[in-house]
């Protein structure tokens, strides 16, 4: 081992992870982080369906059910499965492509604080005079007129952690640009990497529509602006437009890495390439770019005519044709595959009828006219959940459990893992199918309770029942990853025997330099082709030398903490006169923290080559 | 090429901004970044022509807006586009010298631009047209406001660097950071064109 990494106490490695700018370390930050947010959005979900169980209830109130159920959405979509897609790829691509890691190691680490910040900051409501109560979609004919300061809780909270999530997708961008090695043509890139491609890009166009969009919704609430205010001449049309030209693409940020991951495990499992990789890849970029045409199909019943409606909807159903493509694609990889139904795989092939559903209903709800009908009511939430925790989540859950040798160094136990995924599945379908029938009899979304005798008291039962299956899932997931962390055993490289792609081909966790040399990349699914060549590893690129090391840095930390005391200042501007004092103390704290990281020189170091002959030994012994 | 590596007139690379790893990486990311602002942008002024008819009782954008000092303002920002280009030309040909004197001009340039804004500005509270005062009053700062900070960032940017390296010299590590710089304002200018032609031209006629 190298001396850098053997910082001993828990103070020192606490200390390592605060300013660490290792892309592995990040991703083990990105999976604590995400998953305490997942688990919180699970607890709001149980409320929900708590609430929601028998008719009449008053397990919470009116307005409390509101700040949960816009809570429960943001937290899941921007602090849980952003994060823990952000977990994989951190964890996963710069492997992947065979580089020593990401383009820019210390904007990797501010990408994480901006984030936990961010999500701190969001939740910090609830302690502070109540959480935001507009829903996630924050349509300002709501959240302008919402009293107290949930929805600047949520406007600047977001803006934190979507300054993050913009730096990150820069980062992922360049790196999978300019740092693959030797021989890792586009068309040789896994499809992991290749989703995180897209995604990367849809974050950059998309996010800073959203940036507009909160400040807007910011300099309203807090510094006298009319955007929205109609008795100004402002109009709340264009929240929605700013929001949805971002949440739409949003939607494919989340599900392509999800296809990416799912790509990963079929082949691995039926050891055999993917089907169609070229029309994958193809698939991937157009249901990207198709992504930004479509956004005005959450708004059909805003009124914008019928013409504009046609366009976006015939836009949305066309979608489904590349996204047919990938199903298709998979089937085929499963075809004729000798398959081993490890747990990974087991949610791969849960997966892809699940996700179909979503899809089918996405269709109908495209249909414009129809929609009329379908918007606002659980039709939707049923279809929404499907192709999110049809698609995502169950990605998620997969991948973490695919990768989690190769971050930890120990396998999850197979049989913990599957019974999760059999509880989850059970849970899953029990709460959310039903709920497209109560959509069809009339129950609206975001409403607090319904009334008895309605045709709604058995659908909602069984709605809540399945959510009880999630939670027993969660929890047993949750004992097998500390039964994992105390007793497992230690494994090597390619734990689950038929890896293909280049993280496979070297140590779980793998040494902080990734490659000791650059491997040579001689095909799609480059370690597979060496081992059926009867190579035990990679052909390296380049000669043994000198590797370049990235200086971790506390400065990133300093950055977001800056701007989440701006953030509170700001937010109680027109409560306390500390307050504008407070935002421009933390504006000077972020800047200053900025300025010295540009006038402070930054070489990083480098680890000598001798030292890397003596971790080979080391390892052998 | 490594970033520490001392350099000659001779030995210094045609595109010193790219010639490292690190260089390149900057330069991609930063192109990218400059598409995440074009997004930001956009929807500031989709927000603008939203709302630039809803002046409510205030003074209306052909009242407020005098050609002389905005087209002023502009020819201002366009000339130092052009000197930061020749800063880029000097730093290319490894001419440090003459790149911080061109820099230089390019900072001062910028200022002045700020100044005329911050004046145009001072004049508008005065007329009635605030932040607070209107629709049209609330996008048309975040607009033309957004695009003062972008100026105001960069002139801090640059003075910063000029100030950081005025004693070192040009070397591989400091070559890119100059190169973004350059880009960034280059950038601001292209907005600014938009910026005059969509609020201040369309403004006048109506």
């Amino acid at each position: 081992m190298s001396t850098l990494s053997q910082k001993k106490g828990v103070g020192g490695t606490i200390w390592d992870f605060m300013t660490t700018v290792d892309h592995k370390k990040i991703a083990i930050l990105y999976l604590i982080a995400g998953g305490i947010f997942f688990l919180v959005g699970g607890v709001e979900a149980l409320f929900i369906r708590i609430q929601l169980a028998i008719p009449s209830n008053d397990f919470v109130s009116a307005g409390t059910y509101n700040e949960i159920l816009t809570m429960h959405g943001t937290t899941m979509i921007f602090l849980a499965a952003m994060p823990l897609l952000f977990a994989m790829m951190n964890a996963v691509v710069p492997l992947q492509i065979g580089a020593r890691d990401v383009a820019f190691p210390f904007l990797n680490l501010l990408g994480f604080w901006l984030f936990a910040f961010g999500g701190l900051f969001l939740n910090l409501s609830w302690f502070l005079g109540g959480a935001p109560d507009a829903g996630w979609t924050s349509y300002a004919s709501l959240s302008i007129a919402s009293p107290g300061h949930g929805i600047d809780f949520y406007a600047i909270g977001l803006q934190i952690s979507g300054a993050g999530t913009l730096i990150s997708g820069i980062n992922f961008l360049v790196t999978i640009i300019n740092m693959r090695a030797p021989g890792m043509t586009y068309m040789r890139m896994p499809l992991f990497t290749w989703t995180t491609f897209v995604a990367s890009a849809l974050i950059l166009f998309a996010f800073p529509a959203l940036t507009v969009g909160l400040f807007l919704m910011i300099f309203d609430r807090l510094f006298g602006g009319n955007f929205f205010d109609a008795t100004m001449g402002g109009n709340t049309i264009i929240w929605e437009h700013l929001f949805w030209i971002f949440g739409h693409p949003e939607v494919y940020i989340l599900i392509l890495p999800a296809f990416g991951v799912f790509s990963e495990i079929l082949p691995t499992f039926s050891r055999k390439r993917l089907f169609g990789y070229s029309s994958m890849v193809f698939a991937t970029v157009l249901i990207g770019f198709l992504g930004f045409m479509v956004w005005a199909h959450h708004m059909f019943t805003t009124g914008l005519g019928p013409i504009a409606n046609a366009i976006f909807a015939v836009a949305t159903m066309a979608i489904a044709v590349p996204t047919g493509i990938k199903i298709f694609n998979w089937l085929f990889t499963l075809w004729g595959g000798s398959i081993e139904f490890t747990s990974p795989m087991l949610y791969a092939v849960a997966f892809i009828p699940s996700f179909v559903i979503g899809g089918v209903t996405g269709v109908m709800a495209a249909v414009a006219p129809a929609d009329y009908q379908f918007q606002d009511s659980y039709f939707i939430v049923a279809h929404f959940h499907y192709v999110i925790v049809g698609g995502v989540v169950y990605a998620i859950l997969a991948g973490v459990t695919y990768w989690w040798p190769k971050m930890f160094g120990k396998m999850l136990d197979e049989k913990l893992s599957k019974a999760t995924f059999w509880l989850f599945l059970i849970g899953f379908h029990l709460t959310f199918f039903i709920q497209h029938f109560l959509g069809l009899m009339g129950m609206p979304r975001r409403v607090w309770t319904f009334l008895p005798n309605q045709g709604l008291d058995l659908g909602n039962a069984i709605s809540s029942s399945g959510a009880a299956f999630m939670a027993v899932a969660t929890l047993i997931l949750l004992v097998n990853i500390i039964k994992t962390t105390a007793k497992g055993q230690k494994v090597g490289g390619d734990p689950w025997g038929d890896g293909r792609t280049l993280e496979w081909a070297i140590s779980s966790p793998p040494p902080e330099y990734n490659f000791k040399q650059t491997p040579l990349v001689r095909g799609l699914d480059a370690y597979w082709i060496e081992k059926m060549a009867g190579n035990k590893e990679m052909t390296p690129a380049e000669p043994l030398g000198d590797i370049h090391m990235p200086n971790s840095s506390f400065i990133p930390f300093m950055i977001s903490l800056g701007m989440f005391i701006a953030g509170i200042g700001f937010l109680y501007r027109n409560d306390h006169a500390w307050g504008d004092i407070v935002g421009i103390i933390g504006m000077v704290v972020m800047f200053l923290s900025m300025f010295f990281r540009s006038w402070i020189d930054d070489h990083g170091f480098h680890i000598h080559k001798e030292d890397l002959v003596d971790d080979d030994k080391e390892a052998k012994m | 090429m490594e970033t520490e590596q001392k350099l000659t007139a001779e030995t210094f690379p045609a595109s010193p901004e790219k010639a490292t790893l690190e260089g390149k990486n900057k330069f991609t990311g930063f192109w990218l970044f400059l598409g995440g602002e074009t997004v930001l942008f956009a929807s500031l002024f989709a927000t603008y022509l939203a709302l630039r008819n809803s002046t409510m009782s205030g003074p209306k954008p052909e009242e407020l807006f005098d050609i002389k000092l905005v087209f002023a303002a502009t020819m201002i920002l366009l000339t130092s586009s052009l000197t930061s280009v020749y800063a880029m030309y000097h730093m290319k040909n490894f001419e440090f010298k003459k790149m911080q004197l061109w820099l230089g001009v390019t900072w001062l340039l910028g200022l002045a631009f700020l100044g005329l804004e911050i004046y145009e500005f001072r004049h508008y509270v005065h007329e009635g047209h605030t932040f607070t005062s209107s629709a049209f009053g609330s996008s048309f700062y975040a607009l033309v406001g957004t695009h003062g900070a972008h100026v105001t960032f960069g002139l801090l940017w640059i003075g910063s660097l000029m100030i950081r390296n005025a004693k070192r010299g040009l070397n591989l590590y400091n070559a890119p950071k100059y190169y973004v710089a350059s880009l960034y304002w280059h950038f601001i200018d292209v907005v600014w064109v938009f910026i005059f032609t969509v609020v201040y031209l369309m403004g006048m006629v109506g």
